[in-house]
């Protein structure tokens, strides 16, 4: 039986469409099944991120209304094999996707496929509601920084209450935590919430840290999930938070910085 | 402005505030989130009715407390009966 993941946060711009990228790519190298669904109907991104923009043609809307089937509409990634895109529609509004059609699909989809990631939109307007509706765990991914880590609580409170294991009384949504956008040497300055902050809020168990890095913006012109640059830190990081979300036990890297020599923390310079 | 701030005593941190601030207002909105829901008096008046059909006690106690903690309902029920000897004086 297939497994949906939803990953959200509420806040926008703190990493879900990287995470849901690199997150399904992960799993697909690592021989599953795997399609990743953009569920920001009017604003689709993750085509960009996936680097399959020019060969969508239909989208997760039209096969909702039965204008094409899941075979003509889901992209298959030329990288990685196991892996599908199923695109989100530009050009409708969201009232097109309905918790009936978006069951009907996933429901397909679950026959073929061992793992569904929901890309989530921000807010927690419909789209954001119907991607975490079915889903049976979530990564629930914040940066560490005011306004995320609470967008994130409201985020936790509507999975224990408004996703379909709340509404039927069936074990809860699985939660984990992904910390990203860390940067491990402001941590330990004080000028920015740890780890062990955050987690001490949220209160839910972390399942990767991923560092700040300047090759999710580099990885992101090029339209290729960070996951695939295996020498950078977010690549290993978001390597390492696959393995522990498929059982492994791995110590969390990338917690803390390498200590600046004197004369380079006087004089500045990053 | 490197050189000055690497001498300057250290100001409060930043990020202990924010994990302050954060830890109130979560609190708070958990709290909104989580109030009991409208049953409870009702429920524990009928509690009382049951238990003095056999026991003589009064509002005071009985407590009724719901919880939640990770995914459970705990529905907290705490009875202070009347000691023996209370009770068999007053037959």
């Amino acid at each position: 039986m297939a497994t949906v993941i939803v990953v959200t946060s509420g806040k926008g711009g703190v990493g879900k469409t990287t995470t849901s990228a690199s997150f399904a790519t992960g799993l697909a190298q690592r021989g599953y099944r795997t399609v990743v669904i953009d569920f920001d109907v009017g604003l689709r991104n993750l085509d960009l991120i996936m680097g399959c923009e020019r060969r969508v043609v239909y989208d997760f809307i039209n096969v909702i209304n039965n204008e094409a089937n899941l075979n003509q509409t889901l992209i298959r990634d030329k990288r990685v094999d196991n892996l599908y895109v199923l695109p989100a529609s530009q050009t409708r509004d969201k009232e097109a996707l309905t918790r009936e059609g978006v069951e009907r699909i996933l429901d397909e989809l679950k026959q073929n496929f061992d793992y569904i990631v929901c890309d989530s939109p921000a807010g927690i307007e419909r789209g954001a509601l119907m991607a975490l509706y079915f889903a049976d765990e979530a990564l629930v991914v914040t940066n560490p920084e005011v306004s995320s880590v609470r967008d994130s609580d409201r985020i936790l409170g509507i999975l224990s209450s408004r996703s379909r294991r709340a509404e039927h009384g069936d074990e809860p949504v699985k939660e984990h935590l992904v910390l990203a956008r860390y940067a491990p040497d402001r941590a330990s300055r004080g000028d920015m919430l740890s780890v062990d902050d955050v987690l001490e809020i949220l209160g839910i168990p972390l399942l990767g840290v991923i560092p700040e890095s300047q090759t999710v913006l580099q990885s992101s012109n090029a339209g290729v999930p960070v996951i695939l640059e295996e020498d950078s830190d977010a690549g290993a990081a978001y390597s390492d938070l696959v393995d522990r979300f498929l059982g492994k036990n791995l110590p969390h890297r990338f917690l803390t910085s390498q200590r600046k020599g004197f004369l380079k923390r006087l004089f500045g310079g990053s | 402005m490197r050189l000055f701030d690497y001498f300057r005593s250290p100001q409060i941190k930043s990020a202990a505030l924010a994990k302050e601030r954060l830890q109130i207002i979560v609190a708070h909105e958990r709290g909104n989130r989580h109030s009991s829901p409208d049953y409870l008096p009702a429920l524990k008046k009928e509690l009382l009715e049951v238990v003095r059909k056999y026991v003589p006690i009064d509002q005071s106690q009985i407590k009724v407390h719901l919880d939640r903690e990770g995914g459970y309902e705990i529905l907290e029920l705490n009875i202070t009966l009347p000691d023996e000897e209370q009770r068999s004086s007053r037959r």
